[in-house]
């Protein structure tokens, strides 16, 4: 299978500029377009490894980043983001054409993507059992997932967990980790093997950078797992680590704050969710180190075996 | 200009959808959601037995837009008993317009059809008081600014758009189906008398058959802004299908109702454009009784060339070098057939000069 590592940089920014890039991430094919030569580099350092498709295969998600024409671009480089023809969010500096797409494909998918409850969470597998993290931003849920995911549990997704209607299992959408502030030179220490993309200053997330997801994870995208835990993580300088059993109905509640299609999808979103807390044990995690965090995982694994 | 687009050609023919290879899929889905029609054509797939013939990846495209569908006619139900339990004391009949009413009569032009607001119509002298139950309801106006409040209060065929405070639904109230300042302005008590009630939903009410394709047309041709266009001609194709199939007289009726509403015009631009565009069956005697609205050739040239441009599908694949221009002219048009020029004239310079741009809130 062609993936975009196989393309030559030039065949790549061809790809780009003309009838677009067709890249296959988990479920969903995006046909990307840009002439921009930054978003070119960008995917060849973060998206290596995953499955490039003909440009007979149609597509989920037309996917444009695009910079103003014109002398503008000289005053005010910015880049626009289109869909369809749409523009779903304003512009962005040009600087952080990177952090857009990866914001702009999370969109595409948390916008559209009605054959699942889609959840804003981390998810990560290991032995078949996967844990859901999900939490409002400042929680440490990706941290925490691209702690686990450099200690070798298997990335699903850092930010959209796809619960399936039918059958309550978890499809992965494993795509590059998105690392913010002083995470990212935590987990610079923590696995200095990890290959993350040069920060990004001053986005409306602060500076930003990104983890490619292991080799691994990316080839068993197409395998689905069964939810095991759902974990609301919560950072604390100096806290000890430390789980709190949640009953189901509030774990139900909080889920459905964090899902982006639960009240879109009515009696299924509500049986979905059921479902998942019917099938997982879930808790309140509260935590202070990563080390901690990554033993009390491994913990609830070993209550399984 | 030549060629139809893929989704008009799929729009006048949808059996035609089981012909069509993997590209031309994408391009047709495409042209679809960025129309706002994504769910339209869903439908319009199952309605005609295709969706298990479709590739899955397709099937599932549909899937996503079918539900998005379905939850908002569940939203749209559900608002409007909000607005009839906000209205009850009032005992004014609750008459939908355009989306709303299509939803509540259980219209086929409801199938995949979006909107984003609940449309009422109420008689003039009873604006204040609905306005006031609207408000002591949780809906507050939407429009600040003391122009825009002038401009609809005094000049315009409804109340500023009002906003619910928590559920962030929207509802124009109209007193009339055109602004005040329009040329022409068909008499709204004649189209409250001619209100039907919904059976099987007591205090709810839709315009009559007629009327409900004039008050489409009207909406249509003199509107501004064409960036739903396709989806509206659409709408009136379906009225026009299904009224003309199930209500005796129906076509016979529709040019003497627009005669007598003074809407002659919009008639024939809503038969000319259907036809041409989605090969809606007219009757012969109804398209001669309609000619009565017809323009003088240079103009009915000009409107040909702006409106076939306008109802094309909104995406990128369907514009040409003329589409800016096109809109550009409609959008002067509307504004044109709205007001007397003076006072669009003072409107425009308002707009552009004197109406304070947004304030973002971390500049206040």
């Amino acid at each position: 299978m062609l993936t975009v590592a196989a393309l030559s940089e030039s065949a790549l920014s061809a790809r780009l500029r003309g009838p677009g890039l067709r890249l296959r991430t988990g479920p969903f094919i995006s046909c990307i377009r840009s002439s921009v030569p930054a978003l070119a580099v960008a995917l060849a350092r973060m998206y290596g490894d995953y499955p490039v498709l003909d440009d007979d295969i149609p597509a989920d998600f037309d996917v444009l980043l695009r910079r103003p024409r014109g002398l503008r671009r000289l005053v005010k480089p910015q880049v626009f983001f289109h869909y369809d023809g749409m523009e779903p969010f304003q512009p962005l500096p040009l600087a952080q054409l990177y952090p857009m797409f990866e914001w702009a494909m999370n969109w595409c998918v948390s916008s559209h993507a009605h054959s699942w409850l889609v959840i804003h969470a981390a998810v990560v597998e290991k032995e078949g059992a996967a844990v859901i993290l999900p939490a409002p931003p400042g929680s440490g849920k990706s941290t925490l997932c691209a702690a686990l995911v450099a200690r070798g549990w298997r990335l699903l997704s850092d930010e959209l967990t796809l619960v399936r209607l039918d059958d309550g299992r978890i499809d992965p959408v494993p795509r590059p980790v998105s690392l913010k502030n002083a995470s990212i030179d935590v987990i610079r220490a923590w696995a200095p093997q990890a290959h993350l993309s040069p920060p990004v200053a001053d986005t409306m997330k602060g500076t930003v950078a990104h983890m490619r997801p292991p080799q691994a994870s990316v080839a068993r995208a197409d395998e689905p797992a069964s939810p095991a835990w759902i974990v609301f993580p919560q950072w604390r300088a100096g806290a000890c680590a430390e789980l709190v059993s949640v009953p189901q109905a509030r774990a139900h509640l909080r889920l459905a704050e964090n899902a982006f299609n639960y009240s879109l999808l009515g009696a299924a979103g509500f049986t979905t969710a059921a479902r998942l807390v019917e099938a997982t044990r879930t808790f309140d995690f509260s935590y202070g180190a990563l080390d901690d965090a990554m033993a009390v995982f491994e913990g609830l694994l070993a209550q399984r075996r | 200009m030549t060629a139809l687009p893929l989704l008009t050609r799929v729009l006048r023919q949808p059996p035609s959808m089981a012909q069509l290879g993997a590209p031309e899929w994408e391009l047709l889905l495409r042209q679809a959601v960025a129309t706002d029609m994504g769910a339209t054509l869903a439908l319009l797939a199952e309605e005609h037995g295709l969706l298990q013939a479709l590739p899955a990846q397709v099937r599932r495209r549909l899937d996503w837009e079918r539900t998005g569908w379905r939850r908002h006619g569940q939203a749209v139900r559900f608002e409007l008993r909000q607005v009839q339990h906000a209205l009850r004391t009032s005992g004014l009949p609750l008459i939908l317009l355009k989306g709303t009413a299509y939803v509540a009569a259980g219209l086929p032009a409801a199938a995949g059809r979006l909107f984003s607001d609940v449309d009422i119509l109420v008689p003039k002298n009873r604006l204040n008081e609905v306005e006031g139950l609207l408000m002591a309801h949780g809906w507050a106006s939407s429009h600040h600014d003391a122009y825009d409040q002038r401009y609809y209060r005094e000049w315009m065929h409804e109340l500023p758009p009002m906003q619910h405070m928590r559920r962030g639904t929207a509802i124009d109230v109209h007193h009339a189906i055109l602004p005040e300042t329009a040329r022409v302005r068909p008499d709204p008590a004649l189209l409250r008398a001619g209100a039907r009630a919904l059976p099987g939903q007591p205090g709810l009410f839709v315009l009559a058959p007629c009327d409900m394709v004039l008050h489409s047309a009207v909406h249509l041709f003199s509107e501004g802004e064409y960036d739903h266009g396709l989806r509206d001609l659409f709408d009136l194709h379906r009225l026009l299908c299904h009224f003309g199939a199930n209500e005796p007289g129906f076509w016979t009726a529709l040019p003497l109702r627009a005669r007598e509403l003074e809407l002659t015009r919009p008639l024939f631009y809503a038969l000319r454009y259907c036809m041409r565009v989605l090969g809606t069956p007219v009757p012969a005697a109804t398209v001669a009784a309609a000619a009565a609205g017809r323009p003088n050739p240079v103009l009915l040239a000009l409107m040909d060339s702006l409106f076939l441009r306008a109802l094309r599908p909104v995406h990128p694949s369907c514009a040409g070098t003329l589409t800016a221009l096109s809109d550009l002219m409609l959008f002067i048009r509307g504004n044109w057939l709205r007001m007397p020029p003076l006072m669009l004239s003072r409107h425009l310079f308002q707009k552009a000069f004197l109406t304070p741009r947004n304030v973002k809130l971390d500049q206040v």
